[in-house]
């Protein structure tokens, strides 16, 4: 099972380094989320996995009776998500409103921040 | 986009989803479910709501900004971590109230501190997703 | 008790941010952020007097042991950090009290900008490597905010470049934390410092390092990971880029310090020979970058880069004397650096611009605010008596003492170059006559903004020259701070308890 997830995690980075060499702003997003379920992926197969087994103890017991899943990358993945999506979102509000005052997501045109020195080779 | 069916069903879910959050969020402290998960379900209604109605409405049923309630909801989650100042624990030590026994098990009603920071999850989570999802349902 | 000093610096923050938050369409909301910045400054201050006093303190949130709860620490680095967080806090939030128009206040500008302070503080003071990445996410998600606030197009511009880096360095930062837990078990950094040197495969563990280093990389604006932050610290208002200058980066370098001397230091002859010549790189690319700019805060920004080298050279050097200047850099470079985005502030009310080529005048119209400026442009170059000539001897010094000439070498030139960009501005913005023929004057500025926004700039100038006349205390606590990072049995001791001692 490590094995299948491992090269899951892989193609995931392949495909969202593809997609973070875009130059269009949204399509860089789309990859950085992909990345960011890699990572809560290498979280979760580092935290050993168990097949079939459940993270909690039935009510009144102290002590875990039979196999037991490892609660704690599950927290953690948990967490790392609700971040992600909380950052997500506000990045993708910044995409929709950097699109309707700059005009484009095309990043090599966003250039208000950093102006091309008027020395420097003009626009293509 | 105005549904007859849909302001219809939004009239009957609305409330549910609502009532149901709630049960989550208290069936939370010892079973699946919780703070997070209520205030999910709860931010969910009031979307199905503005889908339904519109966001003018949904922020009008509201009464209060998205915001202030999710602030509200932080100032409430760290609230329950300062009470353990009084009884001189550390940051964030569950504090709990034996009332008509003296342990979990024989208290006939036990309120703590957990319940109440997760009250606060509730609300940040509540207010949170709604403001974003509100705010880009505007901007759309 | 122990842990309520350590927690009060955090929780004060986050109360004030609500507070603040729903005051924040009256007069009040700005007054309680004010107070709140005072309290965690005197919060602060007690647990630095604290940590002076009895060493190591920790503390375990909810009461849950080490090391399977959340510990907060204090050594003496993490606990000048947290005082310095408070004084630039509260330097920049009485200045904001001129600076910051009303509207960005009714948007939670005080909420936003609380709930960074707090995120940095939690940075600081968390000993977990988890909730290092939280408060990192919390420091993050506020510092967007504050970036973007108000929305012109030069901030969403900024901010798409910000977001987009910072986010992937968190990622790389989230992949190595679970990569040291699936080969330690262990989430506690007092415990990794114990447990990682036991890992089987330590190749692997170099690799988990250079994922931290990245992450934390991009965070402290190293070579070649520094672009976001040009693109970004010049176009927000002047409060938020002083306080994005003084405190952000110097939180990636104090996590690159961190882990650099607690968890990763199985194989330094590789990870830190890295790390050194990032450092030298660093300081050149910054410098020759601020040479090539005319515009006041951009040229700043740049100079942020290569001071980040130093501090990253003492680290790498990774000798006491090396980590005594790292430290005091970082104190030192905090202070001077946000006074510096001040001081822009105030320069651009009063002439009208930040463009080097469209201001002038400054001097003759008010000098006072021309000697305002020296004091920190003289300590950033490195000028005895001031606190920069000090931060720069210590580094020098230790890296002669391994030998290093070259990078040596560097250091100084560098050094050159940074009185060239200083002298740069002060040509062109204090000496050379305003060349729209106005003349620029303070009394142009309204005086009930000109006083909070002077305020500040003269208790930080103050406090550089306190700390270039007298360095001795705080070479002292800096030589402390250096002593635990290269030992960590006391940090170990006290957040695992006596029998854990390797």
């Amino acid at each position: 099972m490590e094995a299948v997830l491992s090269l899951l995690i892989g193609l995931l980075v392949a495909v969202s380094v593809y997609l973070m060499l875009a130059r269009n702003f949204l399509r860089f997003l789309f990859g950085l989320i992909l990345l960011s379920n890699a990572a809560n992926l290498v979280i979760f197969t580092a935290g050993r996995l168990t097949e079939g087994a459940p993270a909690l103890l039935r009510y009144g017991e102290d002590a875990p009776a039979t196999e037991i899943a490892n609660a704690l990358p599950q927290a953690l993945v948990l967490t790392a998500i609700v971040i992600g999506f909380g950052l997500f979102a506000f990045a993708l509000v910044l995409a929709l409103q950097a699109y309707r005052q700059i005009g484009t997501l095309d990043t090599d045109q966003m250039r208000l921040a950093e102006p091309r020195q008027p020395g420097a080779e003009a626009d293509k | 986009m105005k549904s007859i069916i849909l302001t219809a069903g939004a009239r009957l879910l609305v409330p549910l989803l609502l009532v149901f959050s709630i049960f989550m969020l208290l069936r939370g402290h010892n079973l699946p479910g919780g703070g997070f998960i209520g205030g999910l379900l709860g931010a969910t209604s009031f979307i199905v709501y503005a889908i339904a109605l519109g966001t003018a409405e949904a922020r009008r049923a509201l009464r209060v900004s998205p915001e202030t309630l999710g602030m509200v909801g932080l100032g409430i989650a760290l609230g329950a971590g300062l009470i353990a100042v009084f009884t001189g624990d550390a940051l964030f030590t569950g504090q709990w109230l034996w009332i008509g026994g003296d342990s979990y098990e024989t208290a006939s009603f036990a309120p703590n501190s957990i319940l109440v920071f997760d009250v606060g999850v509730y609300l940040v989570v509540f207010g949170g997703i709604l403001s974003m999802v509100l705010a880009l349902e505007e901007e759309l | 008790m122990t842990s309520w000093f350590l927690a009060a610096p955090l929780v004060i923050p986050f109360v004030t941010a609500v507070a603040a938050f729903l005051l924040r369409n009256s007069e009040t909301g700005r007054w309680v952020s004010v107070a709140g910045s005072a309290a965690m400054l005197v919060a602060s201050l007690l647990l630095m007097a604290e940590v002076l006093d009895k060493g190591v303190l920790a503390g375990q949130m909810g009461n849950w042991p080490a090391p399977f709860g959340i510990t907060l620490v204090a050594d003496t680095l993490s606990a000048v950090m947290v005082v310095i967080t408070a004084i630039t806090s509260l330097a920049v939030v009485i200045y904001g009290m001129g600076e910051v128009p009303v509207r960005l206040e009714r948007l939670g500008y005080h909420a936003l900008y609380n709930a960074m302070i707090a995120g940095v503080t939690g940075a600081f003071l968390t000993g977990d490597i988890f909730n290092l990445y939280v408060w990192f996410e919390v420091m993050l998600i506020s510092s967007f905010g504050l970036l973007v606030l108000g929305g012109t197009k030069e901030q969403l511009d900024a901010g798409v470049k910000y977001v987009a880096l910072n986010l992937v360095s968190t990622l790389a930062f989230l992949a190595g934390i679970g990569m040291l837990y699936g080969m330690t078990g262990s989430l506690n950094m007092a415990e990794l410092a114990l447990t990682v040197p036991q890992v089987e495969n330590q190749a692997l563990v170099t690799v988990v390092a250079m994922l931290f280093m990245v992450g934390f990389g991009v965070k402290a604006a190293v070579f070649p990971l520094f672009f976001w932050l040009p693109a970004a610290y010049h176009t927000p208002r002047f409060s938020v880029s002083a306080v994005f200058a003084g405190l952000l980066t110097k939180v990636g370098v104090y996590a690159l310090m961190r882990v650099f001397t607690l968890i990763f230091v199985g194989d330094v002859s590789f990870t830190h020979e890295i790390l050194l010549w990032v450092a030298a790189a660093t300081m050149v690319t910054g410098v020759l970058g601020a040479a090539a700019q005319t515009d006041f805060r951009k040229i700043l920004s740049f100079h942020i880069i290569s001071q980040i080298g130093y501090m990253v050279l003492g680290l790498a050097l990774y000798t006491t004397t090396g980590l005594v200047g790292g430290v005091f850099y970082l104190v030192h470079h905090i202070i001077v650096k946000a006074n510096l985005f001040l001081i822009a502030g105030i320069a651009q009310k009063a002439a009208g611009g930040n463009e080097l080529s469209r201001i002038g005048g400054l001097y003759k119209a008010a000098p006072f605010l021309g000697l305002l400026f020296l004091i920190p442009a003289f300590s950033l170059a490195g000028f005895p008596p001031l606190s920069g000539f000090w931060a720069k001897f210590v580094v020098v010094k230790a890296t002669l003492e391994l030998g290093h000439w070259f990078v040596a070498f560097l250091a100084l030139a560098v050094g050159l170059l940074t009185i060239f960009s200083m002298t740069k501005i002060w040509a062109a913005a204090f000496w050379k006559p305003h060349p729209d023929g106005i003349e620029p004057s303070l009394s142009r500025v309204d005086r009930g903004e000109l006083v909070p926004m002077m305020i500040p700039v003269v208790g930080l100038a103050v406090l550089t020259m306190i700390i270039g006349l007298h360095p001795e205390p705080f070479v002292q606590i800096a030589e402390t701070a250096a002593d635990q990072l290269l030992d960590p049995t006391a940090y170990i001791t006290a957040v695992l308890g006596e029998e854990a001692a390797p």
